[in-house]
């Protein structure tokens, strides 16, 4: 039998192996320090509080490749799984960025080209508690592929840019992307990542993406958890905001893979910034949706706001974990958060637990956690007017996530979004 | 016959509300159901659409020659009732077109007839807008969201025009009700009648009846139909209250 200790095995002596790189000494020490921060506690487990209640151990008990081959992709296979969307696309086959892309006054550019340049030690894993996060502290230890995306200080960007993740996945692989987004002084960027799997093997990723809103940028950042099942996702996103910027995450986990963990770390660190966190879950059959932020007011005068709706139905498991930190010296801070939950199952079940700690004095903070059902009233109402049960289950489901949904900025990634919680929601009813 | 309801008992927790109803309706013809507080009115209602909680405890209604008590809420719907109800709930979320185009595609597929098309619903919308002078601003919000009570009863006869049902139950459409909007609900359901359709009106209240008027009038009283007739009735029961529509039943009861 395979176990855990085989996979980290495997991880420890291929990084072991991989040591004597041409990568440059401050990249080395930062793996170096990474490496440490993982091997000290390995993988994470129930037994941590931030895993209470996600265990990841059954999911890496599979014969794992490290590489997955890139000859086995379809070539054919493009992006644009998003209908109607007009946007700059970025295609990463296995991790790997193979075709040059140009956008005037934002560069995009393989990771492991850019990572040369001493310039980017000021950003990489610069702020990601890597002690405290084992599997951040893997991916920066251990990541191979991954591109950086830069917009140029005043540069609007003219259209979205959607990155999507081809993989492989014709035998289980293990794989950790990296994504670095840069949004210098005054840009704007809107950037979507999204998903699309080869293969039925299990493919556990373990992601990290960082990303730097400069003073006075604003940069709008998609996260698309559309999936097939075999899909496993820890997904590390770590957010530093400077002066009087704008950031706004939409995290939607759609029925698909059967674990996904999103940690979103948003660091304030300059006055008067302004931050968005939206979040959408729907849960179907055994799966599991696990989302831990963690908002950190360490200046004045900043507005964060946060609300994350899911919907679970059969014997599906959600976790929300929503910490707000507000540091002494982070005076009139407005922070918000707010997590809602309709458990469509008599099976399911949520574990919320919103979390604010508060050193300042004077600020406004609120935060607040509901779990429901289905109101039958507005059921009967709309069965009433001829409407069936699943078309008015799927009316009343995309009423609920419409607070969310209709955050969304760009009008065909919503409608996507939307067609796809149709689409799985009558699946999935019990 | 459009609605023959037969001996109707029904109880809500193991409480009787209904106690064997009669009521006969054809195609064409408009009837009140008139009766204090608590004598069934909208149990029947409920009933009669099929509302969760309510159990059948005997008696049979058959709308249009089939079992209506046998159908679900939906299908009843679909087979052409339509039920104005007394406090049309809030779906946030729910544009009151979106709602409006899935209900009626629904009741065209249940009878396999194709998705209407984009113009004309539109068309269709527009129309019926203008007959029961439903303010289009209102068509594309959230599904009665932070209307107001007029505004809510008003959607409630816009979306009768627009799914044009055989049956139409309103269930005291006109309480709380203004007299312009008054006007404005009678004034669409009377554009709405024709001899292929029906109307049963539930009221509390003479006065609507002024507006739309009825071929017949029931006193509903404790569950049954205590006595019928024309809209002279209704006057009668104006000028003298219920009170002596209750003397009877409950000296006949004991």
């Amino acid at each position: 039998m395979i176990t855990t200790t085989s996979l980290y095995d495997q991880l420890t002596s291929l990084y072991k192996e991989k040591r004597n790189d041409t990568e440059s000494a401050w990249l080395s020490n930062l793996r170096e320090d990474a490496f440490k921060a993982f091997t000290r506690n390995g993988f994470p487990t129930t037994k941590q509080e931030d895993w209470r209640f996600t265990n990841i151990a059954p999911f890496l008990k599979e014969d794992f490749l490290l590489h997955p081959g890139e000859a086995s992709l379809h070539s054919s296979k493009k992006a644009g799984s998003i209908p109607q969307f007009d946007a700059h696309e970025i295609v990463l086959k296995n991790g790997m960025l193979n075709e040059d892309v140009t956008i005037p006054g934002i560069s995009i550019s393989p990771l492991r080209t850019a990572l040369k340049d001493e310039r980017f030690k000021s950003y990489l894993s610069k702020h990601i508690p890597l002690n405290a996060q084992p599997m951040a502290a893997l991916n920066t230890a251990m990541f191979e592929h991954g591109i950086v995306i830069e917009a140029d200080k005043n540069i609007i960007a003219d259209k979205p840019i959607h990155v999507t993740y081809i993989y492989n996945a014709a035998e289980p692989v293990f794989v950790q992307p990296r994504l670095l987004i840069i949004a210098n002084k005054s840009s704007k960027l809107q950037v979507v990542e999204s998903l699309l799997i080869m293969g039925e093997s299990p493919i556990f990723i373990n992601s990290v993406t960082e990303c730097y809103v400069a003073e006075n940028a604003q940069a709008d950042h998609y996260v698309l958890q559309v999936t097939p099942p075999n899909v496993r996702w820890v997904n590390f996103n770590q957010t530093i905001q400077s002066a009087d910027s704008l950031y706004n995450n939409y995290t939607y986990t759609l029925p698909g893979g059967l674990l996904f963990r999103n940690n979103i770390h948003l660091d304030l660190n300059g006055t008067n910034t302004e931050s968005h966190l939206y979040g959408l879950y729907l849960t179907g059959p055994g799966q599991l949706t696990d989302n831990h932020t963690c908002v950190n007011h360490l200046n004045p005068n900043c507005f964060s706001n946060e609300l994350y709706k899911g919907v679970l139905m059969r014997d599906s498991r959600a976790v929300f974990n929503g910490k707000i930190f507000v540091q002494q010296d982070a005076q009139k801070t407005n922070a918000f958060q707010q997590n809602n939950n309709m458990l469509l199952s008599n099976n399911a079940i949520i574990d919320s637990k919103p979390q604010l700690e508060i050193f300042a004095d004077d600020v406004k903070c609120s935060h607040g956690s509901t779990v429901g059902n289905f109101n039958d009233e507005a059921l009967f109402y709309l069965k009433a007017r001829g409407i069936g049960d699943v078309a008015a289950r799927n009316l009343l489901v995309n009423a609920f996530a419409f607070d969310v949904t209709n955050k969304i900025q760009v009008p065909a990634v919503q409608e996507y979004v939307e067609k796809i919680i149709t689409q799985k929601m009558a699946e999935a009813y019990d | 016959m459009l609605l023959d309801i037969k001996n109707l008992q029904a109880s809500v927790e193991n409480k009787q509300i209904l106690k064997g109803i009669n009521l006969q309706v054809n195609p064409g013809e408009v009837h009140a159901i008139m009766g204090p507080n608590g004598s069934g009115k909208s149990s029947l209602a409920s009933v009669l659409t099929g509302r969760q909680n309510y159990e059948v405890t005997g008696g049979e209604v058959s709308f249009d020659g089939r079992d209506l008590l046998d159908m679900s809420p939906e299908d009843r719907a679909r087979e052409g009732l339509f039920l104005a109800f007394q406090y049309p709930i809030e779906i946030p979320g729910v544009s009151n077109i979106n709602f409006l185009r899935t209900a009626l595609n629904e009741i065209r597929a249940y009878h396999n007839e194709p998705p209407i098309e984009a113009k004309e619903f539109l068309k269709l919308t527009r129309e019926k807008q203008k007959l029961v002078e439903f303010d289009a601003k209102l068509t594309n919000r959230s599904l009665n969201e932070g209307f107001s009570g007029g505004e809510k009863k008003r959607n409630e006869i816009f979306q009768l025009a627009m799914l044009n049902p055989k049956l139409s139950i309103l269930d005291e459409t006109d309480s709380g009700l203004d007299i312009d909007a008054l006007r404005i609900v009678s004034n669409g359901v009377n554009k709405l009648r024709s001899d292929k359709n029906a109307f049963i009106v539930i009221t509390h209240y003479q006065r609507l009846l002024e507006y739309i008027v009825p071929d017949f009038v029931h006193v509903l009283y404790d569950g049954k139909i205590v006595k019928s007739g024309t809209k002279e009735l209704a006057l009668e029961l104006e000028e003298k209250g219920y009170d002596w529509i209750k003397e009877p039943v409950t000296t006949a009861s004991v």
